[in-house]
């Protein structure tokens, strides 16, 4: 079976580095994986913010094309694409008018079949049955698992991990052999949205987020989601002028601590494209 | 339902965000916990909580109020008030209807220019490509904003690391996209 992949925008562009990484564990574990032909952005939060109409047609638009080209499983690393694309599924599947309305939009039917996996559920599935045999560095430091919002937010539809003090990525940080820290703001949000246009928010909320896993002793932030990342990563700078200190702690994709305790070449996980150096 | 007097259960906007998002504003109780846990309800003018209840009231000033706040807009639907609220109120859900009203009535707080003018670089983007265009998004953002100084340093850091695609990625259903587009953005005139 050939699992879909749906990078979304972020992966072909400011966060590649997730993207080639994904790919890298999906090569190391010999996963068979391939990109939706010819999918569109998910609208983000700029489509839901201005049109509702709008904001479902994009996700759907994707859904249908995976049925489509006839895959099962999707995996959606970005955790704000898989948000967006897991909340369409669910209002399609439960309003038959909207399901119409869209389709006409559309001029593509969606059948709900295909299953919408985050990159931590992907890990499981795919990858977590051979890790242990795969292992060849244990990833030996403390970490921060940081979830952000989209990954578990809102519960009732994405029915994927506990809303406060989530455990799947911790569970996996402990499985290569790391030390996940406990600590106060795995779900508080980044700033998200407002990088650009409100970058203050974003020092700002960013830093309490960057400070507490300073503050719990943690070497590395391990997250799920390329806007997490870059808020946490490219934004350093506004979040230690923020602190008014200097925090160096960097920030890896779970995918990216995974291949290298399995000993996947650095490069290829793509590590010298962060901001924040990685020396661990 | 709804009345002029201001005193009925549920009138005016509230009765709209019920029927539009069937979230019930009068559910709300002012326990406060959605203020409590708004990353953002210290930047708003009125947070989460009182959102709700100057929906409760069905008083015409109030409603007003909202839809010309900044509270709106600055709101990042992390989820974390939904999350929390003891009566499950989906108050993201009705933000995004809050926001929508807001724009199409033109009645957006300027001080959200910065936020409206990203989201609407960002969707010009996707309507001819199909896909997000990082340079053409910050191109258009500045434009609009005359933001021309912010983030300038941020383009060859980003550059050198390969961050940064030169070119748009143009899917081929670009026909699709922009019907896409014009059934649903352009007849709420945003």
């Amino acid at each position: 079976m050939t699992l879909g992949f749906y990078p979304g925008c972020s992966l072909k562009g400011s966060s590649r580095e997730y993207a080639e990484s994904v790919l890298a564990v999906a090569r190391a574990f010999d996963v068979n994986i391939q990109e939706i032909s010819d999918w569109n952005c998910c609208g983000a939060t700029a489509a839901h913010n201005l049109n509702r109409d709008l904001s479902v047609a994009l996700p759907a638009r994707i859904l249908s094309l995976a049925e489509e080209q006839g895959f099962e499983d999707i995996v959606v690393p970005c955790a704000a694409c898989y948000s967006r694309l897991t909340v369409t599924g669910h209002q399609l599947d439960a309003d038959a008018s909207l399901r119409t309305r869209i389709a006409e939009i559309n001029n593509k039917e969606y059948r709900g079949t295909t299953r919408i996996l985050n990159v931590v559920q992907m890990l499981d599935k795919y990858v977590t049955p051979n890790l242990e045999s795969k292992i060849k560095t244990p990833f030996n430091h403390r970490v921060a698992c940081y979830y952000g919002c989209y990954l578990v937010r809102p519960h009732e539809i994405l029915k994927f991990d506990r809303e406060e003090d989530p455990q799947s990525m911790d569970d996996l940080m402990l499985k290569i052999g790391a030390t996940p820290v406990d600590w106060a703001f795995k779900t508080e949000c980044c700033g998200a949205g407002l990088s650009v246009s409100r970058t203050s928010s974003v020092g700002r909320l960013s830093g309490q987020i960057m400070k507490d896993a300073h503050d719990r002793g943690a070497e590395a932030v391990v997250v799920a989601c390329p806007m997490c990342h870059s808020n946490l990563d490219m934004r350093r700078d506004a979040i230690n002028s923020f602190l008014g200190e200097k925090i160096d702690i960097p920030v890896l994709y779970v995918t990216q601590a995974i291949g290298l305790a399995v000993g996947i070449d650095r490069k290829e996980l793509a590590l010298q494209r962060h901001f924040v150096k990685v020396t661990i | 339902m709804s009345s002029e007097n201001g005193h009925s259960l549920l009138s005016g906007l509230g009765s709209e965000v019920l029927e539009h998002t069937s979230v019930k504003v009068t559910k709300c109780y002012q326990c406060g916990k959605c203020s409590a846990g708004c990353p953002l309800a210290e930047e708003m003018d009125y947070p989460p909580s009182m959102i709700m209840r100057m929906l409760q009231t069905g008083n015409r000033d109030l409603e007003e109020k909202v839809l010309r706040s900044f509270s709106i807009w600055v709101c990042l639907t992390c989820e974390m008030c939904f999350a929390r609220c003891p009566m499950s109120i989906d108050i993201p859900k009705m933000m995004d209807f809050l926001r929508e009203k807001a724009l199409k009535q033109r009645k957006a707080s300027p001080k959200a220019k910065e936020i409206i003018a990203f989201h609407k670089s960002f969707l010009d983007s996707i309507r001819y490509t199909g896909r997000l265009y990082e340079i053409g998004l910050f191109a258009d953002y500045k434009s609009r904003t005359l933001k021309i100084l912010d983030d300038i340093a941020l383009a060859p850091a980003m550059l050198k690391r390969g961050k940064l695609n030169i070119f748009p990625e143009m899917i081929r259903d670009r026909k699709g996209i922009a019907s896409m587009f014009r059934k649903t953005v352009k007849k709420n005139n945003n």
